[in-house]
């Protein structure tokens, strides 16, 4: 696909935070990349967050417990032998408890909280609590220490994070906390978290389709990061139309002008049966694909004026199996996003 | 897929689709139909809840109901053409309806309007407090987060304002239909398990022990006591629970209230005039939420009304295959690289790709709810953000 390349340059980042608008591919996109930089040989832990398994749903496996399960191996490249990828479902109950565990010795007390409902209360409404949870888990991860014996390192991280609407918040738990808990232990964590999360070790792809919504949310979501001291990465457009339509074929579908006797040639030529409607059937669909495409590019221009690193990722018609997640990894790396 | 299926497939319009027997969702006779009080449409985020509320309630209204459509999250350009892009919380007539040839709309009308969730609960906690007791609790931060971002809240407002309007409507008979848009969560099962989490989770031990420390039952709890709050201020600091404490001291008695009309807006719900609309992609994700919410539906004895599958991918014409449309296209351009004619093939296995996974997807569906009518809208080329694109989808709807 004729993508728009960019020559940044990903390879010093840890940690990769993608989000997006509901349903654009988040999850998808996340996968995809985690493959494509197990591909260049590193070792990566793809996590997601939000308790919806689509990991093991994406790489057909059993659902994900609270602990790093290997998932799959990236594409050998130029004789350089592949990373692995593993995944990671976390969830805030079971942060908390490991948190606990790992830096209290609360003995008894550990219990009562889950007992008494505490971990539940924690978890779901104390302000930002759950979020400090989630993050400090992908920053456990990214900055393995001491206090986690046998654990693997990994190169890099892949966060398939929650939407674009709550992304800041999430990441900014540091702001989040500051009417809550302005002293203690969970206070001083987070502060080292936005350390790494605003460093240039981290960034925050948002994932997009070229539609209205989703590109408006985007943007709105570039500002949001950048207000907020995130730093922004890149921009993957996803479900991308085929582009092998010239503009001025695009314009004459558009205006019913298309010469259906040339079409109907073409494929008497290429051997095709052209009974049964086909040619109005086919000019009917470059009539609905134009005004789509046209759509899409009036997108594609709002995209490209975000000034972000832009990659595509085309709409796979078969749907996204493990396959098509390879192909997908394979298009990031050519494009040099992993 | 076999030939024969292929060819037993028919070619135009979009209820032309639904495989095997399944049978067809009657919008307009459900429109028309003056028991039918209440929709709801549900689904997984971004199937096209808010378009698919906002096309049944226009159509409706120029059906000659009286509708108000309850929105949550119209795009920008939907809500400005509705003139509903002001948050205030109040249904507002919407401009432009379509008359019929006699020049009237048989007394129909629309209004809609978009939730503010916060002020709407901020505006019944003003209602239920004194205005000492409400300050208290708007000015919480545990009040504040629950009221803008704890999960479920927004399903919960969006019940309350539809038990709000409905009481209004029954009152001055204002409307004869609600429209009801669901919030965008990831579960469609979120907007019946909302109210339900919400008081279970003000109801919970954690609470209970914290409004009343000394009075548990026994030792063993007030020890269990201290040693978790010693366990909370060592890890969030003394100040956090000295401001859960006020917020369900200060709650507390205001959630009877809350809950008994929860309990009255779940009957709602149940009653006759009620019907649900399940709206999903042909996406395996959405069908298979669709599913559990339909199985739901069963349990809680909510009337389904149907499915709606939208965005479906428009059947291409003639009998030429995908892998056979992939050849020719291929065999064109080895000849012309920039063939007019192998860039048409190309869209054209696309599309039949994905029709054909769609309907295996929907086959499957329907092999487990063979029951369920259903409706299936294309995806339309472009956008709907205006009045036109939404009656559009309205006919699509009614398979007109
Ligand atoms: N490039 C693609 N080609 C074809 N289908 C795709 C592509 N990308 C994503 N999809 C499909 O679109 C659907 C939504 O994708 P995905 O689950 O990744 O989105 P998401 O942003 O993670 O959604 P959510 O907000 O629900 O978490 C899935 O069915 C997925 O297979
Ligand atoms: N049948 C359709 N054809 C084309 N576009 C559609 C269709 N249904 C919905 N859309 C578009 O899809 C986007 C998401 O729809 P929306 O109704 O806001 O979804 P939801 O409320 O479920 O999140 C909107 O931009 C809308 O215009
Ligand atoms: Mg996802
Ligand atoms: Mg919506």
């Amino acid at each position: 696909m004729a993508a728009p390349t960019s020559d940044a340059d990903w390879s010093r980042v840890r940690l990769h935070v993608v989000t997006g608008k509901g349903g654009t591919g988040k999850s998808t996109v996340a996968a995809s990349l985690a493959l494509g930089l197990a591909s260049q040989g590193q070792q990566v832990l793809l996590c997601e967050v939000e308790g919806r398994q689509g990991i093991a749903r994406m790489f057909d496996v059993d659902p994900l417990p609270y602990a790093e399960r290997r998932i799959a191996t990236g594409l050998r490249h130029n004789g350089t032998p592949p990373g692995v990828v593993h995944a990671l479902h976390i969830d805030p109950e079971s942060a908390l408890l490991e948190y606990l565990s790992m830096y209290y010795k609360l003995g008894r007390a550990g219990r009562a909280l889950d007992r008494f409902g505490v971990i539940e209360f924690a978890t779901t409404i104390a302000p930002g609590v759950r979020d400090v949870l989630l993050t400090g888990k992908v920053f456990e991860a990214v900055r393995r220490n001491s206090r986690n014996k046998g654990a693997i390192s990994y190169d890099a991280v892949v966060l398939d994070a929650p939407p674009t609407g709550r992304i800041t918040r999430f990441l900014n738990v540091n702001d989040e906390l500051a009417g809550l808990a302005k002293v203690g232990p969970i206070r001083s964590q987070a502060d080292t978290v936005m350390t790494l999360f605003r460093s240039p070790r981290t960034v925050v792809h948002l994932v997009t389709v070229l539609e209205e919504m989703p590109v408006q949310e985007t943007a709105d979501g570039i500002a949001e990061l950048t207000r907020a001291g995130l730093p922004v990465g890149a921009v993957i457009v996803n479900l991308v139309r085929p582009r092998d339509i010239s503009p001025a074929d695009l314009e004459a579908a558009r205006d019913g002008t298309l010469d259906a006797s040339r079409v109907a040639t073409d494929l008497e030529e290429a051997g095709v049966d052209v009974a049964d409607g086909l040619v109005d059937g086919l000019l009917a669909e470059a009539h609905d694909h134009a005004e789509r495409r046209a759509l899409e590019d009036a997108q594609r221009a709002v995209v490209a004026q975000l000034g972000r690193p832009t990659y595509e990722l085309p709409r796979l018609a078969g749907g996204v199996d493990l396959g098509g997640l390879y192909e997908l990894a394979a298009d990031l790396k050519k494009q040099g996003l992993a | 897929m076999s030939t024969q299926q292929k060819r037993s497939r028919p070619r135009f319009g979009p209820l032309a689709t639904s495989p095997g027997p399944v049978p067809d969702l009657d919008v307009d006779a459900l429109l028309d139909d003056r028991g039918t009080g209440i929709i709801v449409c549900c689904g997984s985020g971004g199937v096209g809840k808010t378009t698919t509320s906002a096309a049944l309630a226009l159509r409706a209204a120029e059906r000659g109901r009286k509708v108000v459509v309850l929105t949550i999250d119209p795009a920008r350009r939907l809500a400005q053409s509705m003139g509903i892009e002001r948050l205030d919380n109040t249904p507002r007539p919407v401009d432009g309806l379509r008359t019929n040839a006699k020049g009237n709309r048989q007394g129909g009308g629309l209004d809609a309007m978009m939730l503010d969730m916060k002020r709407t609960f901020d505006e019944v906690v003003e209602s239920q407090a004194t205005p000492e007791k409400a300050k208290q609790i708007l000015e919480n931060p545990f009040y504040i987060a629950l009221s803008s971002s704890f999960a479920g809240t927004q399903e919960y407002m969006a019940m309350e304002k539809l038990g709000q309007i409905h009481a209004d409507a029954q009152a001055d008979g204002s409307y004869d239909l609600i429209v009801v848009d669901t919030p965008p969560s990831r579960s469609a099962l979120d907007f019946l398990d909302a109210p339900e989490r919400l008081s279970s989770f003000l109801d919970g031990r954690f609470i209970r022990l914290l409004l009343a420390p000394a009075k548990g039952p026994a030792r063993m709890m007030s020890a269990g006591f201290g040693l978790i709050t010693g366990a909370l201020n060592k890890v969030l600091g003394a100040q956090v629970l000295r401001d859960m404490q006020t917020f369900v001291a200060a709650f507390d008695t205001l959630f009877g209230g809350f809950r008994q009309r929860a309990q009255k807006t779940f009957e709602l719900l149940q009653a006759d005039g009620t019907a649900f609309l399940v709206v999903a992609a042909p996406e395996p994700d959405a069908l298979r939420e669709a599913a559990y919410f339909v199985e739901r539906l069963g349990e809680d004895r909510m009337p389904l009304a149907g499915l709606i599958v939208n965005r479906a991918s428009p059947i291409p014409q003639g009998t030429l295959s995908a892998d056979e449309a992939m050849a020719a296209s291929a065999r064109l351009r080895k000849r012309e690289p920039g063939s007019l004619t192998a860039g048409l093939l190309r869209l054209h296995a696309d599309q039949t790709r994905m029709v054909e996974r769609e309907a295996l997807l929907r086959e499957r569906f329907a092999a487990a709810h063979p029951e369920v009518p259903t409706a299936v809208v294309p995806a339309l080329a472009g956008d709907v953000h205006d009045l036109a694109g939404l009656r559009r989808i309205g006919q699509l709807l009614a398979g007109a």
